[in-house]
């Protein structure tokens, strides 16, 4: 799944303009634990959460994440869009939960990381 | 003995309780190792190590160095802190163990997983700590 389909499915918004939308997706992992982040993703993966902080990008930079997908509405601040944007990641936004969102990509083909 | 010898040292002052700037000497590192070629796998765990220290010595110190010593066949991150130290080590090195804040859990830090994380992505991994700070070795061979 690429960025624009994940963002039809969840009815997001994509915040960023420095990205690559064409890059496909196959696994996600969701979590507002930055130590779990970095304890199991890996750099193939959609990080879903509902933290919208700095440090979000910041983590998924270390781990070579390259598309967040932010849950419950949450707006991240210019900073963090801006840092994302510098690392060319694909932002993406959406009002429902994260335990619907997560459904909804899973529904459509997207798997949770082993 | 035969010591290796120094490649190249990174080396960044890291202020405690500063998280405005938290993640950027590890994103520093992690270019500064990318424009030389090391193997992007390493670079992953080095990444990884070098920003669980860092967020360590945030969260938990006064402040302290950071370090990135490139040898020819390892890769050394020492993490040095001033204050206050750990207790008991041990109980540091559990998973889910952590004496982190609120204020620093709603970050998405504090989860007790920073040390074990180093841990395990690392080759050898020594840790020695007083009242005076904290003393972390991480080696990852290359």
């Amino acid at each position: 799944m690429n960025a624009l389909e994940i963002k039809e499915v969840v009815n997001a918004k994509i915040l960023t303009n420095n990205c690559n939308l064409e890059t496909q997706y196959h696994y996600a992992f969701a979590s507002d634990l930055m130590s779990d982040v970095l304890a199991y993703a890996n750099n193939e993966t959609l990080l879903i959460t509902g933290l919208n902080n700095p440090q979000v990008i910041r983590t998924a930079e270390m781990m070579d994440i390259s598309a967040i997908l932010f849950v419950r509405g949450k707006k991240p601040s210019k900073e963090t869009v801006d840092l994302a944007n510098e690392n060319k990641m694909t932002i993406l936004a959406t009002d429902y939960i994260m335990f619907k969102a997560c459904g909804m990509l899973y529904e459509n083909g997207m798997k949770g990381l082993e | 003995m035969v010591f290796d010898s120094l490649i190249k040292r990174y080396s960044y002052t890291i202020i405690g309780n500063d998280f405005t700037t938290a993640g950027k000497s590890s994103s520093d590192i992690k270019s500064n190792l990318k424009a030389i070629g090391i193997d992007a796998k390493i670079i992953r765990k080095i990444a990884i190590i070098s920003y669980e220290a860092e967020i360590n010595i945030i969260i938990h110190s006064l402040g302290g160095q950071l370090h990135c010593d490139l040898y020819e066949d390892k890769i050394v991150i020492t993490s040095e802190d001033i204050g206050p130290g750990i207790p008991d080590i041990e109980m540091a090195m559990t998973e889910g163990f952590s004496t982190a804040s609120d204020n620093v859990r709603e970050l998405g830090f504090g989860a007790g997983m920073g040390l074990p994380n180093m841990k395990r992505y690392s080759d050898d991994f020594e840790i020695s700590s007083s009242s005076n700070g904290t003393i972390i070795i991480i080696t990852v061979l290359i």
